[in-house]
């Protein structure tokens, strides 16, 4: 076997450095579906599908297809909820030979009845996996007669696995979203009201959120889907801003509730002081006739920012000067990520994600230093290659990146859905900073052979 | 609210499973090619199967899983995935060089058709496989079976696709390894030596999963059977599979295949099933136990009969893969707890039949395995009839927090706690382990709960 594995060929094109002087042409090459072959940290549109869905809290989520699908996805988000817990139970129909010979429809229409009979959810979620586009399971016509039999909203999400990437899956769940809004009636929503989007409550963060823009006196109405209840969500189309975090997973719903409803939205991000401020300013700067918004939004930035200014500047000058590499799921995340690890004296060395598109690769060539590494749909071999040649002393990452960063002696950051504290928020920040502080300061490494053997 | 979902009367249910006490097949080929050195698993299917199976393992053993996938797409489904698999081979090898690929389908590509045979055979009549090099596979649909199914599939297809008999038996023996942890494995190799018996074990994820820190991501640890030694398993002179569900098929394989005799034993977990480990490996080496086995051995009945007062009638629930749970439930009865309450959601009626007769000691315990037979029936059967402890999976910790009772993490998936990589639970050592879990999470039960007056010091 080879010392050394190169860049997957035909990847060339997908991972970019910054360099100084010359004018560089920058065309990396992204939405594309990942090489056969190719050992890639990304998943597929059920996947997609179940994350943006799963926080629906007091629906039921039948994931119809064989048992993997569902036992893969049985609560491993912390997104929790502040009253039913019925989306971490895990439901299937576990489908068998015959089944797949035969059709699943019967048996998805008994589970559907089995299920809404003992719990009496609100909604139902019907998750297609890859073998019901095979199949052919008409599960339209399987969510309408329970829908009608049951008289409750039952809502099919296709989700074929194969059938694109991840990102088709956001758009799969937020059509399953789109049938229920406008469903509710929106009496008594008051005019300064906004929907939070894009916000999975991992941790508590939407609770967060939800409090600050609560105190600026606006109502929020649903947040989707983090701590999501079904009829919130119906009467969601009553707001007068939709307000969208995590761009990939629930722009074209705030498009769509656009042109429907005619709601207006702004992308903000929640994470670091700086947009986090951000986020609120915007909004209150769309309720210009009530100017107590915006002045209730200064005074919670400059009250929390005093609470924790004083805690970050140890924490920086601690980690000044180390250096960060960031490989998450949406590049929208990685703006953030990169402001607030400069409010910690952090530099960022590589910065990629699974999903990013072109405009936000763009926008990240602007916002790196010279000689850090963008990459889209990366693989181990990559990561580990520039996490050492770049000196990272911190890797921010998921599941899978996690052992990847111990293994080559650098401290680590989930920032994924299996954070176990709220990032989000000016709290967040300053849990943001402890997490990053505690796992790069760690007594840990002294004993850990660290970048590749060689320190 | 999570914890109040389970209502207490057992109705029949047609369709549903509820909380799963099982997974698909491709995550247990996916396991049990890690155990061959050089290997990198492939998974044959849409991107997102592949990366939940190494999201699984991560969690598992907190290590780097390595696998490739096809990444169907939509024409891929319509048009079969043949250029997909050809593509992904060709690419493999010449970005991430190992020396085998094992290739698992899964159900998507089993429904279009794939026939992984004759793909691979066109891989290699088209020159995409370089010298010295394999591509093995096993078909292993997720609407068959189980987890434990793939790792008895793509264990077969190990065994079949690389054993060769060359006439001429070697003075070895092939212990075949059921679904355990590489430090289970580690424990069979250490026991084999020190019986004085040669043996090649596969798989073998020892030093794979568990491997140490170095500062350098490895794509290929050290670990794991290599393909020498699996050629040479057609030349040993009989196999030892443990485990009737997980280990034989491959036994089998292998003796249709090279004229390999074999016994199947159960998966050494407890005192009687490690004594016929030991007893079945020294017969077929011809070896005597040495005395250090022995004295290992009469360890663990110290301890069994030093702290027989706490097992004594207490109650057990337990769920996981039937390999395991077939000598678990007899080490707990020979302890003379009750195993009252097992599921399993691995089919099969040799797991079934060999549950009832050990069974027969306890009149009346619930067993079930297969459809349905998932934690929400195991919850709803505790309901009924409350137990001491429960042992299984990490997935137990919800019921065992709901009913406030005792729990031990046993079985595959271990996502809250460590050690299972590490610690054994198979021999005399194991077995000794198993009891020390089993009497600390009770005595600390009785610790935390017991008045005051009746708070003890000595237990």
């Amino acid at each position: 076997m080879k010392e050394e594995i190169g860049i997957l060929e035909g990847r060339q094109h997908q991972v970019f450095e910054k360099k100084s002087g010359e004018e560089q042409q920058f065309d990396i090459a992204c939405d594309k579906t990942s090489l056969s072959g190719s050992v890639s940290q990304r998943a597929c549109v059920f996947c997609g599908s179940r994350v943006v869905l799963y926080p629906v809290a007091d629906a039921i989520h039948i994931v119809h297809g064989p048992i993997g699908c569902a036992a893969y996805t049985w609560d491993i988000r912390g997104a929790v909820s502040s009253g039913p817990e019925l989306h971490r139970l895990s439901f299937s129909t576990d489908l068998q030979e015959m089944d797949v010979i035969y059709g699943g429809e019967k048996k998805l229409y008994r589970s559907l009845i089995e299920l809404i009979d003992q719990y009496k959810p609100n909604a139902a979620f019907i998750y297609s996996t890859c073998i019901i586009g095979l199949i052919g399971d008409d599960i339209d016509a399987v969510c309408r007669k329970v829908a009608q039999e049951k008289g409750i909203p039952v809502m099919p999400v296709h989700s074929e696995g194969f059938k694109g990437t991840k990102k088709d899956g956001y758009k799969a769940a937020c059509s399953a979203l789109m049938k229920l809004i406008g469903t509710g009636s929106t009496e008594g929503i008051s005019k300064c009201s906004i929907n939070i989007l894009g916000e999975f409550n991992l941790a508590g963060e939407a609770w967060i959120i939800r409090e600050y823009y609560e105190k600026m006196g606006i109502e929020v109405v649903a947040t989707m889907t983090g701590d999501g209840r079904i009829d919130a969500i119906r009467r969601s189309h009553g707001v007068s801003l939709n307000v969208v975090q995590c761009s990939g997973s629930m722009t074209s719903l705030a498009k769509e509730m656009e042109e429907k409803y005619g709601i207006p939205y702004i992308r903000v991000s929640y994470f670091g002081f700086e947009d986090m401020s951000k986020s609120l300013y915007d909004v209150a700067a769309l309720f210009p006739e009530r100017p107590e918004i915006m002045e209730k939004a200064r005074e919670i930035v400059r009250d929390e920012i005093r609470k924790y200014y004083p805690e970050m500047q140890k924490f920086k000058g601690a980690l000044s000067g180390k250096k960060a590499a960031i490989y998450v799921g949406g590049a929208f995340k990685t703006f953030s990520l990169i402001k607030a690890l400069r409010t910690i004296g952090m530099s960022v060395v590589l910065a990629g994600s699974q999903t990013g598109n072109k405009d936000d690769y763009l926008r990240l060539k602007e916002m790196c230093d010279e000689g850090t590494v963008i990459v889209d749909d990366s693989n181990p071999v990559e990561l580990s290659k520039f996490v050492l040649e770049k000196e990272a002393d911190l890797l921010i990452g998921g599941v899978k990146e996690r052992p990847i960063a111990f293994k080559l002696g650098v401290g680590f950051c989930d920032h994924n859905h299996e954070r176990k504290i709220p990032l989000a928020g000016f709290v967040g920040m300053y849990n943001f900073a402890k997490e990053v502080y505690e796992s790069v300061m760690s007594p840990v490494w002294q004993f850990a052979p660290r970048k590749g053997g060689l320190a | 609210m999570l914890l109040r979902h389970t209502p207490k009367e057992v109705k029949e249910r047609e369709g549903l499973t509820i909380n799963p006490a099982k997974t698909c097949q491709p995550i247990g080929a996916m396991y049990a090619a890690l155990g061959i050195h050089g290997c990198l698993p492939h998974s044959h299917g849409s991107q997102g199967c592949c990366s939940y199976h190494r999201s699984t393992l991560t969690r598992h053993y907190k290590e780097p899983v390595m696998a490739a996938t096809s990444s169907f797409t939509e024409g891929a489904s319509v048009f079969g995935g043949q250029a997909n698999l050809l593509q992904s081979i060709e690419t493999i090898f010449a970005v991430y060089d190992p020396d085998i690929i094992a290739v698992h389908s899964t159900c998507l590509s089993e429904t279009i058709g794939d026939d992984l045979q004759q793909i691979t055979k066109k891989a290699s009549d088209d020159g995409k496989i370089p010298e010295g090099k394999y591509v093995i596979y096993a078909s292993t649909p997720s609407f068959v079976g189980s987890h434990v199914t793939g790792y008895a599939n793509m264990l077969t297809g190990i065994a079949e696709q690389f054993a060769q008999s060359t006439g001429e038996k070697k003075d070895q023996i092939n212990i075949i390894a059921g679904w355990m942890e590489p430090s289970d494995m580690r424990e069979i190799k250490r026991l084999s030596k020190e019986l004085g018996v040669k043996i090649v074990l596969f798989p073998d994820t020892s030093d794979v999963l568990d491997a140490p820190q170095t500062g350098k991501h490895v794509f290929y640890p050290k670990g794991g059977t290599t393909v020498e030694e699996l050629k040479s398993a057609g030349d040993s002179k009989c196999s030892l599979a443990l485990g009737c569900i997980s280990a034989e098929p491959a036994a089998i394989g292998l003796d249709k295949k090279c004229r390999v005799p074999f016994e199947t034993v159960d998966m050494p977990i407890g005192l009687s099933a490690t004594d016929r480990f030991i007893m079945s490996l020294s017969k077929a080496a011809g070896v005597e136990v040495p005395d250090e086995i022995t004295a290992e051995r009469g360890r663990l009945i110290d301890v069994m009969t030093d702290m027989e007062q706490y097992f004594y009638g207490k109650k057990v629930a337990l769920f996981g893969d039937p390999d395991q749970l077939i000598p678990l439930t007899e080490f707990l009865l020979d302890l003379g707890m009750k195993p009252v309450h097992i599921v399993s959601g691995t089919p099969g009626m040799r797991f079934e039949k060999r549950m009832k007769e050990i069974l027969q000691r306890i009149p009346g315990a619930n067993f079930k395995n297969g459809l349905n037979a998932d934690m929400f029936l195991l919850h709803q059967w505790m309901k009924n009839e409350p137990v001491d402890l429960l042992i299984g999976n990490t997935y137990g910790k919800y019921i065992a927090r709901d009913e406030n009772i005792p729990f031990i993490r046993f079985g595959f998936p271990i996502l809250d706690r460590i050690g299972h990589s590490y610690f054994p639970n198979v021999g005399y050592t194991g077995s000794l382990r198993l009891i020390e879990k089993i009497l600390g999470v009770l005595m600390d039960r009785q610790d935390r709960e017991a008045p005051e007056e009746k708070f003890e010091l000595v237990m």
